[in-house]
């Protein structure tokens, strides 16, 4: 796609002046740095709005939309969301994007954690009003042996009651921290569960 | 301004600087500025050295042509230096100076680089002392026993000497860059602005400032504008205004509170939404903004186009004017190649009727706005016989090019004109391309 192509051209190009700039005369400019990262994420966003749409469906506008945040769909080749989510996200503009993808979200780690590891699913009982956030992954204190922890894409979460990720830095995946920090608190009616 | 009906135009007056092709990166200029009078004009340069030129008297036996400029005093202002705390080197480059009104014989003026602020006392010598009582010529002391009379020395007239002197240093107040300083109308105190913070200096205190704006964030990622310019308004001595990388301008009021983070007044014009690209946050932050001379009006710089604002009104500016629109097609390029991050100033002519500011391929242009008019002018050497006069420019944007029009692609953007100034009272302008400085003026008809 011509727009995702270009937005990968921009953001090889913001990357490559960021790392000149530090070698600059004077220092790091906070100015430039800071346009610089505005257009690294403009154009991050462009390219992953623009990915999610290389799929069946194609025609999504290339636009400020709010990304998709559903888990990548060519990492897991064999499942079948590709199809239903961009007909679910076309067929439902006017709703707020954010229930739409919590929807989407929601079902979507459930099956993960099917496939996964069925052996493994939470005892505890999620009623709606305790759902995770859908961009938490399933609640667990600690992997269990043999899984691996694989990081969630570029893009494919969204922090709530916040409109961008923040403008210096690319967001990484969730660090483990806050991970646990929300799993302690979940974690005091199953007092039984080893940790 | 050339147009039909013998209106003004303007002429070749004056070129300073070298003709090498090969620019030696210290002698690029970088700040531009007449004094009050407009019989001095001061440039600043990347090497950190500033040169003055003084208007000759004018000469009565050709009254068409203006007094030129020549060279009154050069100095060494800055030097680089490095930062072992935060192993940074701090550039030499002359970002801004700006004159002290005169009070006295001397002349004073302030000029800054990224960290520290100066104050330079330029005075005239043409008398020195002679006939010493006590001392040889040499300025050696004679023996006490050879003195039997007493001598005053006397003052004899000598060639005129321009000595420069720092006079005071403003420094270790700024962590960020400073970009812009600014003479208060009182004449006592003076504002610098750096990306997040603003100061505010008494000229005779040097060990301490008070901050008056701070706009960085608790948490640095949620850094989303910085302070690009800054300027205290031309009479009110409590009023200053800050522009930002956003594209707004805060008014602030000094008499509120002693920290101005509350703006008195927002300047912000909506986007246009259909104008939205990659790139639309760098056009729109605003590299320059300056206070008309009588006090009404503020003008803004950003990337594509000029604005005047009115002073009571916020939410959308009065006038603007497309200085190179036809770039807007080609952001992606001008990004690639760094010339979207170009830092164009303006400025406004005596009476505040014409506003200038620069372009590439060492275009400048003029918007009269009373006319409704405006030129494209060229500075370059093929252009430079004394008293030439300036033939209006004209780039193609795109379809069939005329004859004497130039085409966007052969727009040179090595070629810039960042840095222009008008002379406070008269039709007399300094124009900077890249390490040569033009003065034009009109021709007196």
């Amino acid at each position: 796609m011509e727009v995702n192509a270009e937005a990968r051209r921009i953001l090889a190009v913001s990357i490559s002046k960021l790392y000149a700039s530090r070698t600059q005369r004077g220092g790091l400019r906070l100015h430039r740095s800071l346009l610089l990262s505005m257009v690294m994420r403009s154009a991050r966003d462009i390219y992953h709005s623009s990915r999610e749409c290389e799929g069946p469906a194609g025609a999504q506008p290339a636009s400020e939309e709010p990304m998709d945040t559903t888990p990548n769909p060519e990492e897991q080749p064999g499942l079948p969301e590709p199809e239903p989510q961009p007909a679910l996200n076309s067929t439902e503009p006017a709703q707020e994007e954010s229930d739409s993808s919590e929807e989407d979200s929601d079902t979507e780690i459930t099956e993960d954690k099917e496939n996964l590891s069925p052996a493994r699913q939470s005892r505890k009982r999620r009623g709606k009003a305790s759902a995770a956030p859908d961009f938490l992954p399933s609640k667990r204190a600690r992997l269990e042996p043999g899984e691996e922890r694989y990081a969630a894409p570029l893009g494919s979460w969204r922090l709530p009651g916040r409109v961008e990720p923040p403008p210096l830095s690319l967001p990484p995946s969730l660090p483990p921290q806050q991970r646990s920090a929300e799993q302690r608190a979940e974690k005091k009616p199953d007092a039984g569960r080893k940790v | 301004m050339a147009g039909p009906g013998g209106d003004m135009q303007w002429c070749f007056s004056q070129v300073k600087g070298a003709i090498d092709d090969d620019v030696a990166e210290a002698d690029i200029i970088s700040t531009v500025e007449f004094n009050h009078t407009g019989e001095l004009l001061a440039t600043g340069d990347k090497g950190g050295r500033v040169v003055i030129f003084q208007q000759e008297i004018e000469n009565k036996s050709q009254p068409q042509f203006r007094s030129e400029y020549n060279v009154y005093s050069t100095f060494q202002s800055h030097e680089p230096e490095f930062d072992y705390l935060k192993s940074l080197e701090i550039e030499e480059k002359i970002n801004k100076i700006r004159w002290l009104p005169q009070k006295n014989a001397a002349q004073f003026l302030l000029s800054t680089n990224d960290k520290t602020i100066k104050l330079w006392k330029i005075s005239e010598r043409d008398k020195r002392p002679e006939g010493y009582n006590l001392k040889e010529e040499d300025g050696r002391y004679k023996d006490p026993n050879t003195i039997t009379s007493l001598r005053v020395p006397v003052l004899i007239p000598m060639d005129l000497m321009v000595e420069a002197s720092p006079r005071r240093v403003f420094a270790n107040a700024h962590t960020y860059h400073i970009n812009s300083i600014s003479v208060n109308s009182d004449n006592e105190t003076y504002l610098s602005a750096d990306d997040l913070r603003i100061n505010l200096w008494h000229l005779e205190i040097t060990d301490r400032s008070f901050n008056i704006v701070d706009i960085k964030p608790a948490n640095m990622e949620e850094l989303t504008e910085v302070i690009t310019a800054a300027e205290f308004h031309p009479h009110q001595c409590n009023t200053f205004v800050y522009s930002s990388s956003k594209g707004t301008i805060r008014l602030c009021d000094m008499r509120i509170s002693a920290l101005c983070d509350k703006h008195s007044k927002l300047f912000e014009e909506p986007e246009d939404p259909s104008n939205r690209s990659f790139f639309s946050e760098i056009i729109s932050s605003i590299s320059d903004v300056k206070f008309s001379h009588n006090g009404r009006y503020m003008m803004t710089r950003d990337y594509l186009s000029v604005k005047v604002w009115d002073l009571n009104m916020e939410s959308r500016p009065v006038e603007t004017y497309q200085v190179h629109e036809y770039l807007r097609s080609k952001l992606c390029s001008l990004y690639e190649n760094d010339c979207i991050f170009d830092k164009f100033e303006c400025c406004w002519n005596g009476n505040d009727s014409v506003v200038m500011t620069g372009s590439y391929n060492n275009f400048f242009r003029m918007f009269d706005r009373g006319q409704r008019r405006d030129v494209t002018l060229e500075a370059s050497r093929e252009n430079s016989k004394p008293m030439q006069v300036l033939k209006p420019r004209k780039v193609c944007a795109g379809g069939k090019r005329k004859k004497d029009e130039i085409s966007v692609d052969s727009l040179d953007f090595n070629k810039k004109i960042l840095h222009t100034a008008w002379h406070p009272q008269d039709n007399i302008i300094a124009v900077a391309t890249t390490n040569n400085l033009y003065i034009f003026q009109d021709k007196v008809n």
